[in-house]
């Protein structure tokens, strides 16, 4: 690798992540909903169940620059008959001041597809887990950069 | 009065997958911004929607202040008999604005 002179000595590199490390520490605080608060939030919802990662899909834009109204829509592989179906799907955005985003209550008709279109406060992973008729839950998540959140202040 | 928009097809085949697609005007307000004077505005969104079939519920769907004002909704049922289907919005301030659309299934 080329050494280039930038002015950037190794000290200050150290010493912006440092910098950098202490607020993000400080962040989680600030924060009402956060990754834990989600994941509380998912493990209640599956009521005990183990939540495992597929056959829920997410789609979002990467990156949506209005917070306000991000088109999304999730769907879940599986066949809407009597004997197997999607119960529910539950979504939670880990980034809003609150995670609930929104619960779909299905019974054995149509498919397991929903759109709608959100608000995102900051850049954030948008959350959704599956509760099936057999008991199994199934979660999946999307990354969304946001350029002008949707909160209001 | 919001007034819920709709869009269903009016005739399908017995059997076939059919999408309902709705908007309502609504400003869905969060409760998290605050006025000119620095005052919070209290939360007043629709909390809940639910779709019956010949009355039977067939969709449900609640709703938290991350929903987007002018909700947009849409989800896919199973054509299984003529008739009619019901679309309902609940409010916050307890009131509920209604759509009803018929179809017939042959």
């Amino acid at each position: 690798m080329r050494t280039v002179k930038t002015g950037v000595t190794r000290r200050s590199v150290l010493a912006g992540i440092g910098a950098g490390a202490a607020a993000t520490l400080v962040a989680p605080k600030m924060a009402l909903a956060d990754k834990a608060a989600t994941d509380e939030a998912i493990a209640k919802l599956a009521g005990g169940a183990k939540v495992q990662e597929g056959k829920v899909k997410i789609q979002l834009p990467q990156i949506a620059e209005n917070g306000n109204t991000v088109p999304f829509t999730v769907s879940v592989d599986s066949p809407m008959t009597e004997a197997s179906h999607v119960k529910a799907i539950h979504v939670m955005a880990e980034g809003n001041p609150s995670p609930q985003v929104a619960s779909f209550t299905f019974t054995p008709t149509g498919k397991a597809t929903v759109s709608m279109r959100l608000r995102l406060g900051k850049t954030q992973d948008v959350r959704a887990i599956a509760l099936m008729s057999d008991g199994s839950v199934w979660e999946a998540k999307q990354e969304v950069k946001v350029t002008i959140g949707g909160c209001g202040g | 009065m919001p007034t819920p928009r709709v869009k269903i097809p009016a005739q399908a085949a017995k059997g076939e997958v059919f999408e309902v697609k709705t908007t309502i005007d609504h400003d869905m307000e969060s409760g998290q911004r605050k006025d000119s004077a620095g005052k919070p505005i209290p939360r007043k969104i629709i909390n809940k929607f639910v779709c019956t079939y010949n009355g039977k519920e067939v969709f449900k769907s609640d709703w938290a202040a991350a929903i987007s004002a002018n909700p947009y909704l849409s989800f896919f049922l199973t054509a299984t008999e003529s008739g009619s289907i019901e679309l309902k919005w609940h409010d916050d301030d307890g009131q509920v604005y209604s759509a009803s659309h018929a179809i017939t299934v042959a």
